[in-house]
């Protein structure tokens, strides 16, 4: 091989690796990336359909209920405007508490109640989930002159 | 007083630092020796500056003086002496302080070891060194003073976190910084060469032991971490591809193709430009680490509102770092020259693959590691990027790189022949074959990975068999016994390291493959079976710790009615920041680990509970230690020991590996 075919060679493998990296990058954000709703935006119907997705906010005060089976969990997440049904089967986090900030990744079933395959809780006791806190934030900002009376407990 | 005393210190560190930062460049750039005479003493002074400043946050942490805000913050007086040491870097100030630190034992070790290299590479490395040292200390002493005063003072500190309150917490930032750092000294060497215009092989055989102890430090600091996850979490989980996580993966990989492209810029002069490229590479790669996760970024972006001078001095420093370097390598690195040529088939070849993979698997992993970060700091919506992106990313890129390493130090340099290097291994390819095709079956479950990692797995191991076959043919006289010392120890140190991966690669698959995880509710005196074992609840008790209050649960597990182990979880409340903690419970053994942690307490006394069942999951950081010990043992080769202290006689072994 001449050094001119030598040196394409090796353009032409760095370029390849670097082609199939992007191919493998593009594919796995394409399945991969877990995007975050706050219970407004889940309540609005903009979460997508049979796709994996995060939702944050306050573990509502009173909501936590266990089935009889002892594992699964039923409790609502919200943003102090809207609330999201939540259940999930296994072990909560340490941190996870009631009135405390929680976030959930899973999805939505038919009948809007939100499967979650995992509950991260926040990292220690002065700290939110930022997630949460700016589901909080987003809420108060949208429902300020609405009204303050909108958590109801059913 | 003694606070006062530290700060001090860093003041007069951060003198001498501008001292030892810019004279001895100067100096070796117009030859002046009196200039470059400074950089030894300047950097040693130094280290006994910031040695002075750390003593004294000690002192704070030990005598429990909440005076000082950063001990009053991380710190509490139940809190027992070791934690309230290694509480010196629990946040954000003190690891900055370990951090420079450290960098100062570099700079004394590179004082001690470095007499036989010229004066005007010494004080370049030296000043590039200082220079680093100028950032970190302007850094602490304008934003983040571990020493700044609480006043008035606080009556009890605030505690540090109780997941920071473990072994793991004593020895896991010093060895990750150990590594961070010590990529500073090849750093430190590329830009001298780069100053100096003179990037030779005596360089790169300079720079190897550094980088390569900095690497072996990395390398155990990153275990020691996954080990800390995978016990203290309780979640059985060793690697999460978490930003924190990937923060000190990306230098080690980058580290890792520095080590190898080090190698081809030794023996064979080439690569050189790439080498330097690397090396700054890995360095910023650190830097980026230790700001990333130090400082709040990765918890949040909104971190930096909050201090936005601190967001500013980092962004600040990388940029100077990086762009400096990159800047300096552009204007420089023509003249260093590429080094010689080789064909795409050859040792060379193969090494320059692995590099190609390494580094493209490092920019997968930071893409994935800062898009959710950039796409928050321009307000695009908030997304994360799990595990399954790292996996389907990462395992494809090195799979070629691990089949390499079998194949590399087989390949002579320059070029080699693919028909000849496919009849020498073809054995391997076949015992590799058989295994990955075979174990499975045995082991009664077949899945394209468990093969894919037993076929590599084995294909490394054999591949160095093989290898150590051919080397010893070329050893002449002796018994066998005799002929395998007489290979040289940075060979070994290759094999065993290479050895190191194959060992982790089969913990990987077998936890991957094999592992049972179940949780379940658990009444007093209820059973459950995972992986063959039975587990009973005895129910729980209460405890005392020093800080805490807990939990324990007894658990009897048996296997076919032989009793294996007695576990004993605990769940922890923490008493000064009323924190709940699991405390997992794990029977460690050679092929499986046995793990329950308790969950929540429920009705009657029972519990729910998580029982894991983990085969081979030691082999995952016993891999790790290996991969470390392998580099130990080629820093501790004779080629690196300064000429002085090298015996005269060259062994015949040396001569032939060098040529191959």
């Amino acid at each position: 091989m001449t050094p001119r075919q030598k040196r394409f060679a090796f353009v032409g493998l760095g370029l390849l690796v670097l082609g199939v990296a992007t191919a493998l990058v593009l594919n796995a954000f394409q399945s991969n990336l877990v995007f975050f709703f706050t219970p407004t935006q889940v309540a609005n119907g903009e979460v997508p359909k049979g796709r994996s997705f995060r939702i944050g906010g306050m573990v509502e005060d009173g909501s936590l209920r266990r089935e009889a089976d002892g594992l699964t969990v039923r409790f609502v997440v919200t943003d102090t405007a809207k609330r999201v049904p939540v259940v999930y089967k296994g072990i909560l986090p340490d941190l996870f508490k009631e009135g405390k900030g929680a976030v959930a990744q899973g999805q939505l079933d038919a009948d809007g109640t939100f499967v979650a395959s995992e509950v991260l809780a926040k990292h220690d006791e002065n700290y939110m989930p930022p997630e949460a806190a700016e589901a909080l934030a987003k809420a108060k900002a949208a429902g300020a002159q609405s009204s303050n009376t909108l958590i109801v407990q059913p | 007083m003694i606070p006062e005393i530290g700060h001090f210190a860093l003041i007069l560190a951060l003198c001498v630092a501008l001292v030892q930062g810019t004279l001895p460049i100067y100096g070796a750039a117009v030859g002046n020796s009196r200039l470059m005479a400074l950089a030894s003493p300047a950097a040693r002074c130094q280290f006994f500056l910031v040695l002075t400043a750390f003593g004294c946050l000690a002192y704070a942490f030990a005598s429990k003086d909440f005076s000082v805000l950063y001990v009053a913050a991380t710190s509490n007086s139940q809190l027992p002496l070791h934690y309230r040491l290694a509480a010196i870097w629990g946040a954000h100030e003190g690891s900055l302080l370990l951090w420079t630190f450290i960098l100062t034992i570099w700079m004394f070790a590179v004082t001690l070891f470095s007499s036989h290299l010229p004066e005007a590479m010494r004080s370049r490395i030296l000043g590039v060194m200082g220079l680093v040292s100028v950032g970190f200390l302007l850094f602490m002493l304008s934003v983040s003073n571990p020493f700044e005063r609480l006043i008035p003072a606080a009556v009890e500190g605030r505690d540090l976190n109780p997941l920071l309150q473990d072994p793991g917490m004593v020895l896991h930032p010093p060895m990750l910084y150990m590594g961070y750092v010590g990529f500073s000294v090849a750093f430190a060497f590329a830009l001298a060469a780069l100053l100096g215009g003179n990037l030779d092989a005596a360089w790169a055989r300079w720079s190897r032991p550094w980088t390569t102890v900095a690497w072996c430090f990395l390398t155990i600091g990153i275990a020691l971490g996954s080990g800390w996850a995978y016990y203290e979490l309780g979640w059985g989980g060793w690697w999460f591809w978490d930003p924190v996580e990937n923060a000190s993966f990306m230098p080690w990989l980058a580290g890792t193709a520095l080590v190898h492209s080090l190698a081809v810029t030794d023996k064979r002069g080439g690569f050189k430009v790439w080498t330097v490229l690397l090396a700054i590479m890995a360095f910023s790669l650190s830097l980026l680490g230790t700001f990333l996760v130090r400082s709040g970024v990765l918890t949040s972006v909104h971190a930096f509102a909050t201090d936005p001078k601190r967001g500013l001095f980092i962004l600040s420093f990388l940029a100077v770092v990086i762009g400096g370097s990159l800047l300096l390598y552009a204007w420089r690195a023509p003249r260093v020259g590429l080094g010689g040529g080789f064909a795409p088939v050859s040792r060379e070849g193969f090494l320059l693959a692995n590099n190609v993979l390494l580094v493209v698997a490092t920019g997968a992993v930071l893409l994935g590691t800062l898009y959710p970060l950039f796409l928050d700091a321009l307000d695009l919506g908030k997304i994360s990027v799990g595990p399954p992106y790292f996996d389907s990313v990462f395992v494809p890129l090195i799979t070629p790189a691990l089949f390499l390493m079998g194949v590399g130090p087989l390949a002579q340099w320059k070029k080699a022949e693919i028909p000849d290097l496919a009849k020498r291994v073809r054995w391997a390819a076949g015992v590799s074959m058989l295994t990955a095709l075979g174990l499975p079956i045995v082991l009664g479950e077949w899945t394209p990975l468990l093969s894919l990692g037993f076929l590599l797995a084995c294909w490394i191991v054999v591949t160095a068999v093989v290898s150590v076959r051919e080397q010893l043919a070329h050893v002449v006289g002796g018994g066998i016994g005799t002929r395998l010392a007489r290979l040289p120890r940075a060979y070994w140190g290759m094999l065993l390291a290479h050895c190191g991966i194959a060992v982790f690669v089969v913990g990987v698959t077998m936890v991957k493959g094999f592992e049972t995880e179940q949780d379940v509710r658990m009444g007093m005196g209820d059973v459950a079976t995972v992986g063959g074992y039975t587990f009973r609840f005895d129910g729980v008790q209460n405890v005392r710790g020093p800080n805490y209050t807990a939990v324990r649960g007894t658990f009897h597990v048996s296997r076919d009615g032989r009793e294996t182990a007695l576990l004993y979880p605990e769940k922890r409340r923490y008493t000064a920041q009323n924190q709940v903690m699991t405390e997992a419970a794990i029977d460690s053994g050679v092929v499986r680990d046995l793990y329950v942690s308790l969950g929540e307490p429920l009705e009657d006394g029972a519990w729910s509970v998580r029982l894991y069942h983990k085969p081979f999951v030691n082999w995952i950081w016993g891999g790790c230690l290996i991969m470390a010990l392998g580099g130990a043992l080629a820093v501790s080769d004779r080629r690196y020991r300064p000429a002085w202290r090298r015996e005269p006689q060259v062994v015949p072994a040396n001569a032939q590996l060098a040529g191959r």
